[in-house]
């Protein structure tokens, strides 16, 4: 239903602001049945959860990609391109049927895998059909050291982001004694690894660790455990749905340290899953940019507007860059084919509103800042970086 | 193993788990009677539950409720939430009774049958609302906020911790009292034992499993409005973790007994806290079923047996 009101309210906005943005005048292009002009059209793939228990994220990053395919369609390119998504709902289970969907639609690039899980089981199966896959917003460590060629990420990863995670902590908020909960998952339980490991190097102390069920509804027994050691911190790896519920029963039980948690947990989703109020003062991690704050994506931000009527969330700055890096590849570089749109991405550096992207031969974005957000007045924040 | 920690956190545990096992105890109540009466294991009824908990949703939507009400109103919206869930959930627990098993039942199919399509009506319902409303967790706001009643060791005692096992032990005792004093109980009692013998004897058979179906339904409604208070949220999915745990507290204190539905669902509650806190969070399920499997090597029907017959008059 979601995707589906996205979608209407982006074709109304299309409409609506069709005599005052540049950007907005074409029409969506992007819904799979148009192309049938002359010249060849491309299929870029979008793989991400659009429904399921933490599909904001993935309904973000469909939305950047479809605003740069649109703009890009607006220029009336000779070579067209249109958007194929798959709804991954977020689980890894699906991950080899929506790879191997993707790959049967005949597509030349995806945007996605969305999550960790799910691009740990779908990456290799893109690498072996040579379909150039750019994440917006997969963090795990793990996923760069398979030597692929056709793996590639336009957002820092978890080392760098638990790193700074534990430093901003003990440095910044002065929060020497912390307890690390993950939520089991690969995204999760990777970045909390990251964070325990620094926590030891730092001047910090781990004093309690533990790992939930995403699914869980009753944290009571992690939440006692929280309470009775009294740390000045409770860092989370996880999810929004997960780290809503966590936080809503830690302030319920009467604890008031400080409440930090990685870029999975970086959607206004997190704010009502808490019950509001409870969320207040959490810090977020995210080695994505604030958009809205980024003074070179203010065409973006307008124009992101004009398409969904909301300002861009998380990931979709990123999605938008990750999408005109592969449109540069087929426009600059004349490539139609995945492994020339591929060899283009290898050896060329991309200047998006978020950051300049160049990719290492592990697929890796070369640099990296963490930003750090606090949920201030119900609204997500960025208040600065963790160095 | 953190068995310094077993010792802290005892009294909270013990709260916890306590509020969670009689939440688990209400919810397998309808489980252990269908399957003391039919020998059906009603695995839709977990959805039975999550339409509860969006009964009550929708009822505070309605109401506009958003933060914690005092006095007589409070009172008030507990008990309107309370018959609002036992009327839906009692409404959805006939209806599966009605689609799902009574064209089975009729027809003599297998109980294999039956128990194929309380799943698919499971799956029917969760995806009624996971795609007609939201697959989203949906937040509901703290009717009772966080009132602090008394202190027990080093446990906070909060009000809705009260309400949960009050209501909770209540309506188990009322439950209780109704199969064993009354004509109707009695009635659900001989059909548990010989259905073919208990309707020459006149009992209206139809009658006393819609019954049957009905009582599960309003005790999963009561189950989903404590949950609601008690964790001010719900999902499409809501029902099937804590409806496995309650079909679990079923088996551990003997299918179709009603006081082994209390017990079952108290232990595990309790087990669940006491495992996490030894073993971590992880082990939390593991820690449950392993006890439930000793359990069973032991005492093969359950901590007090299979005997909705038994039970005394």
């Amino acid at each position: 239903m979601k995707v589906i009101a996205v979608v209407g309210i982006a074709a109304m906005g299309l409409a609506a602001c069709g005599s005052s943005k540049k950007a907005a005048t074409s029409p969506p292009t992007t819904t799979g049945s148009g192309g049938t002009g002359s010249g060849t059209t491309l299929k870029l793939g979008f793989f991400g959860a659009l429904t399921g228990a933490d599909a904001q994220l993935g309904i973000n990053i469909e939305d950047g990609e479809k605003l740069a395919v649109s703009q890009y369609s607006a220029t009336n390119p000779s070579v067209k391109v249109t958007v194929v998504p798959f709804d991954s709902q977020g689980d890894p289970a699906q991950a080899n049927n929506g790879a191997n969907t993707l790959i049967n639609d005949k597509v030349v690039a995806v945007i996605g895998p969305a999550f960790s899980g799910e691009s740990a089981a779908a990456d290799p199966i893109f690498e072996a059909a040579g379909i150039p896959n750019v994440s917006a917003s997969a963090t795990n460590v793990a996923l760069a050291s398979h030597g692929y060629k056709y793996f590639h990420r336009v957002l820092a990863a978890d080392d760098a982001q638990g790193a700074g995670d534990a430093d901003y902590l003990v440095k910044t908020l002065g929060a020497k004694t912390v307890a690390v909960i993950d939520d089991s998952s690969t995204y999760g339980e990777g970045l909390a690894t990251v964070v325990r490991a620094t926590l030891k190097t730092n001047g910090g102390t781990d004093v309690f660790d533990d790992h939930i069920a995403a699914t869980g509804t009753d944290y009571g027994a992690t939440v006692n455990n929280i309470v009775s050691k009294k740390p000045a911190a409770v860092f989370f790896g996880g999810y929004y749905d997960a780290a809503g519920r966590l936080i809503n029963q830690l302030r319920a039980k009467g604890y008031t340290g400080k409440f930090m948690s990685g870029d999975g947990s970086e959607d206004a989703k997190f704010i009502t899953d808490a019950g509001g109020a409870p969320a207040a003062g959490a810090f977020l991690s995210c080695a994505c940019a604030d958009a809205t704050k980024l003074p070179a994506a203010q065409a973006f931000v307008s124009g992101y507007r004009a398409a969904y009527g909301t300002a861009p969330a998380i990931y979709s700055g990123e999605a938008y860059d990750a999408t005109n890096f592969v449109l540069a590849a087929i426009k600059s570089g004349g490539a139609t084919t995945p492994s020339a749109i591929n060899t283009y991405l290898a050896n060329n550096s991309y200047s998006g509103i978020t950051k300049t992207i160049k990719f290492l031969p592990n697929g890796n974005v070369s640099g990296g800042t963490i930003y750090v957000y606090e949920v201030q007045n119900g609204q997500i924040v960025q208040i600065g970086t963790t160095s | 193993m953190h068995l310094h920690s077993f010792i802290t956190l005892f009294w909270p545990s013990t709260v916890d788990g306590l509020v969670l096992g009689s939440i688990y105890a209400l919810f397998a109540l309808g489980y252990t009677m269908v399957y003391g009466v039919l020998k059906l294991i009603n695995f839709a009824h977990s959805e039975v539950f999550m339409v509860g908990t969006m009964a009550v949703l929708g009822l505070l939507n309605l109401l506009n409720v958003h933060s914690p009400p005092g006095g007589f109103r409070l009172i008030g919206i507990l008990l309107l939430c309370v018959v609002v869930a036992m009327l839906a959930s009692g409404s959805v627990a006939l209806l599966l009774e009605r689609i799902a098993y009574r064209p089975l039942r009729r027809r003599g199919a297998s109980r294999l049958a039956a128990l194929i399509s309380a799943i698919g009506a499971s799956f029917v319902l969760q995806e009624i609302f996971g795609i007609y409303y939201t697959r989203n967790a949906v937040e509901l706001p703290s009717l009772l906020g966080h009132a602090v009643v008394f202190k027990l060791g080093s446990a906070e005692v909060t009000s809705d911790d009260l309400l949960v096992v009050i209501t909770g032990l209540a309506m188990m005792v009322l439950l209780e009292r109704l199969v064993a004093t009354t004509k109707f109980g009695r009635g659900i009692r001989a059909v548990a034992q010989d259905p073919e013998t208990s309707t020459l004897m006149g009992v209206n058979l139809d009658r006393i499993i819609v019954y049957t179906f009905l009582i599960g339904g309003l005790m999963a409604g009561v189950a989903a409005m404590l949950f609601d208070v008690h964790y001010h949220q719900t999902q499409f999915n809501i029902g099937q973790l804590p409806g496995l745990k309650a079909f679990t507290a079923a088996v551990l204190g003997g299918i179709g007994n009603l006081r082994g539905a209390l017990l079952g669902g108290l232990v595990i509650g309790l087990l669940e806290f006491y495992g996490s806190s030894i073993f971590g969070s992880q082990w939390r399920d593991p820690t449950v079923f392993v006890v439930l499997v000793l359990v069973l090597l032991f005492r093969p029907t359950g901590l007090l047996g299979e005997s909705l017959t038994q039970a005394r008059a």
